[in-house]
């Protein structure tokens, strides 16, 4: 049986205002695919964004939708889940969204271990505003406010979510569509924040500047410089970004401490 | 077994994806630069043309012996 | 709840008004002179079964009662002066998505820093302009608890009726200060719920078309209707448009909606203006002053009388202007460099007879200040 994701989307704003080959849309695809396997109602979804090009995701699609300030999806999103713990929320973020102005509420977020799905869909640039570099950019890159390459480092996501106190964390690519929805899943699923990183293209911004002219070039590039965790590939190369779920764990969730707190004070007056 | 593709033209914004990674070379983009299934024959309905278009431009209805049997 | 007599802080009596209205989340950052307001409703909120969470700065307090707002809770934060300055853009966006909320500003004497424990009523203009574009806003004070605790009561009940964030505009001098209050039972005063929207699931429900008397049902997020809330100008369904008519439509909808309404948000107070030759126009704390300094001269055979206005903005213009009418002598009295006066000099028929009675070193208003300034402006020597 195969559910119809396009019931999931609001069909009147398609086709989209992404770029030809943006790996935003292959995120929005297999998102969808993850939500109607979970077979989650769509009023009990509430997506939340904040600015960029990946942030208009929300409107795409057919559930509660928050399309917020840059940087401040967690935090908005945060006000919906503390109201309303039985809500599914998920926010998807750009990598400049979620870590350079937004860093604060990303880490607070994972500290709290508050029930959330935050997507990171990193292209290492500000695609909305004409290719600036981002924190996730790294050393080296080619970018409208890098004219001379790049000397800033990059975080890792993964490793800030992780020591930030994230309790599911995953990383994968846009080639690796099955691992989008896969790990979406498992995050939705998840009692606690989760962060899943999906290394995205952006050929008009990223990719031309920077040698990588088609979306199917830079796919293969996705390809060709990750490993899954565990591989022999990964072992063998070192310098290969390692892909997959890096932390999956289970630690007494923010909400649902807060509703235990709420029982046991009103008790005792 | 028999596929189906059916393919948005609206939707298809020709990033060619799907014709780069389909493993049996079943589609190309024409003129207009929109996707179409020159080899419809060839396809194993495997469905990563799908499943990595960015624009839910294309879609494949696998159609296997058995279930023509039934 | 039975009627109850409190001797507390004008920061208490503020968690005893949003209580009494019917909070049901609060997200906020500590801040002299505010901190009480937090420190109080991380205890009592949980006893009511609201949800209270300490955040990580100002900007993440606001967006977390936006977010909460939408899920249908009142919600509301408290800050000072450079907490209130972050948390202008998202203030922004809650008067664009029309999403009731309400801010405290508990203000103290700045710009920056400045210092910190010390009272002022410098943020008058930030309450009104601190934002970005065009729009309007509603901000409320008041200079006593049981002022406080009715025009807190009143703040949640405008940012329900007209749906945008209201502003309460504190100053640390009745913040801090203890004095009496009596909370009303409950019933006693009326609470404004939200209008929430009666199109059944399955009907095309619009979320930003205004009714006719131009209040918005809404919906709750997670409740049958699914639509879509952006700062960017937006349709009726709150999906973003750039179409001129619907930007055009919006802008005004937003400032018409609280401007064509400002005889029915004033809140003011009154005293001796019948046959007042000097009026003294104050707010808040200073109010108090001032109010100490009209008995004084009434006493002394002077026709003095105060005009204390509770709603600052919008600002009730025709009602300032009517109540100075009569006036030789209108004085601002206020804790800034003159915000109040520019607005008191717009509306009236002669605005040279409006003067700034000030003080600006952080200390406190007193009689004397007023009688000193006024005697000079007067012309009655030093
Ligand atoms: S600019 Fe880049 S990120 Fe933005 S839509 Fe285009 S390809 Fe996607
Ligand atoms: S991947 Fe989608 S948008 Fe791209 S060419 Fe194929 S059908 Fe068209
Ligand atoms: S289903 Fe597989 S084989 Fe068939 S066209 Fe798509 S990618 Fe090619």
């Amino acid at each position: 049986m195969d559910i119809s994701i396009k019931d999931y989307i609001r069909k009147r704003f398609f086709p989209h205002l992404w770029c030809p080959g943006c790996g935003h849309g292959t995120v929005l695809n297999n998102l969808l695919r993850a939500v109607a396997e979970l077979g989650i109602p769509k009023n009990q979804i509430v997506m939340v964004s904040g600015i960029g090009c990946s942030s208009r995701i929300s409107g795409y699609v057919d559930f509660h939708s928050l399309h917020t300030l840059h940087g401040r999806a967690l935090a908005f999103a945060t006000g919906v889940k503390m109201s309303q713990p039985h809500l599914n929320i998920i926010v998807p973020m750009g990598d400049g969204d979620a870590l350079a102005i937004g860093g604060n509420h990303f880490i607070h977020a994972c500290r709290r271990n508050i029930d959330l799905t935050a997507i990171v869909m990193n292209n290492r640039i500000y695609g909305m505003t004409g290719g600036q570099f981002s924190p996730l950019s790294g050393k080296g890159i080619l970018a409208t406010t890098a004219p001379f390459r790049n000397l800033d480092p990059a975080f890792d996501t993964v490793n800030l979510a992780i020591s930030a106190g994230a309790t599911f964390v995953a990383r994968t690519t846009t080639y690796h569509f099955k691992e989008i929805k896969e790990y979406i899943k498992k995050a939705i699923t998840h009692k606690g924040f989760s962060v899943v990183e999906i290394l995205s293209q952006c050929p008009t911004s990223f990719g031309r500047k920077n040698k990588l002219a088609s979306p199917v070039e830079m796919l293969k590039f996705f390809k060709d410089t990750t490993a899954l965790l565990g591989s022999k590939r990964l072992e063998q190369g070192p310098d290969l970004i390692p892909r997959g779920i890096f932390v999956d764990k289970e630690v007494p969730e923010y909400t649902e401490e807060y509703q235990k707190l709420i029982k046991r004070v009103q008790k005792n007056t | 077994m028999k596929a189906q593709h059916i393919i948005n033209r609206h939707w298809c914004k020709g990033c060619g994806i799907c014709v780069a990674f389909c493993p049996k070379n079943v589609l190309e983009l024409d003129m207009e630069e929109k996707v179409v299934a020159v080899r419809p024959e060839d396809c194993i309905g495997c469905r990563v043309c799908e499943f990595r278009c960015p624009d839910l431009a294309i879609e494949v209805i696998v159609e296997r012996e058995h279930e023509r049997a039934a | 709840m039975k009627e109850q007599l409190k001797f507390i802080q004008g920061n208490e009596v503020c968690v005893e008004g949003a209580l009494y209205s019917g909070l049901g989340f609060f997200a906020g950052y500590p801040i002299t002179p505010s901190s009480e307001i937090l420190e109080y409703l991380s205890r009592r909120l949980p006893e009511a079964g609201g949800s209270f969470v300490q955040m990580e700065d100002e900007i993440a307090s606001i967006c977390a009662i936006i977010g909460a707002s939408l899920t249908g809770k009142k919600s509301m934060t408290a800050t000072s002066g450079p907490g209130f300055s972050l948390m202008q853009e998202a203030l922004g966006f809650a008067v664009m998505a029309e999403i009731p909320c309400v801010v405290a500003d508990v203000q103290r004497f700045g710009p920056s820093t400045g210092l910190p424990t010390q009272g002022s009523q410098q943020d008058v203009y930030q309450a009104r302009w601190g934002r970005h574009g065009d729009h309007s806003i509603i901000v409320l004070t008041a200079s006593n608890h049981q002022d406080l605790f009715y025009i807190t009561v009143e703040a949640f009940n405008f940012s329900e009726t007209y749906r945008s964030p209201v502003i309460l505009l504190l100053d640390e001098g009745v913040a801090h200060l203890r004095e009496k209050v009596i909370i009303p039972k409950q019933g006693e005063i009326p609470v404004i719920e939200r209008l929430r929207t009666s199109v059944p699931e399955g009907v095309d429900y619009h979320p930003y078309l205004p009714r006719e008397d131009g209040r918005l049902p809404m919906s709750d997020f997670g409740g049958s209707h699914r639509y879509n809330v952006t700062g960017l100008f937006h349709d009726m369904w709150g999906f973003p448009s750039t179409d001129p008519k619907i930007v055009h439509g919006l802008l005004h909808h937003l400032v018409d909606k609280i401007e064509s309404n400002v005889n029915q948000i004033a809140r003011f107070k009154e005293y001796f203006l019948d046959d007042a030759d000097f009026v003294i126009v104050s707010y808040g704390s200073s109010a108090r002053t001032a109010l100490h300094v009209v008995h004084s001269m009434r006493r002394k055979g002077e026709k003095w009388g105060l005009l204390e206005l509770q709603t600052l903005w919008p600002f009730p213009c025709s009602l300032v202007r009517e109540k100075c009418e009569e006036a030789d002598f209108v004085f601002v009295v206020e804790i800034n460099m003159g915000q109040v006066v520019h607005e008191v000099k717009r509306c009236v028929d002669y605005p040279e007879k409006v003067y700034l009675v000030n003080r600006v070193d952080g200390e406190f208003i007193t009689p004397t200040d007023i009688k000193n300034i006024t005697r000079v402006i007067l012309g009655r020597g030093v």
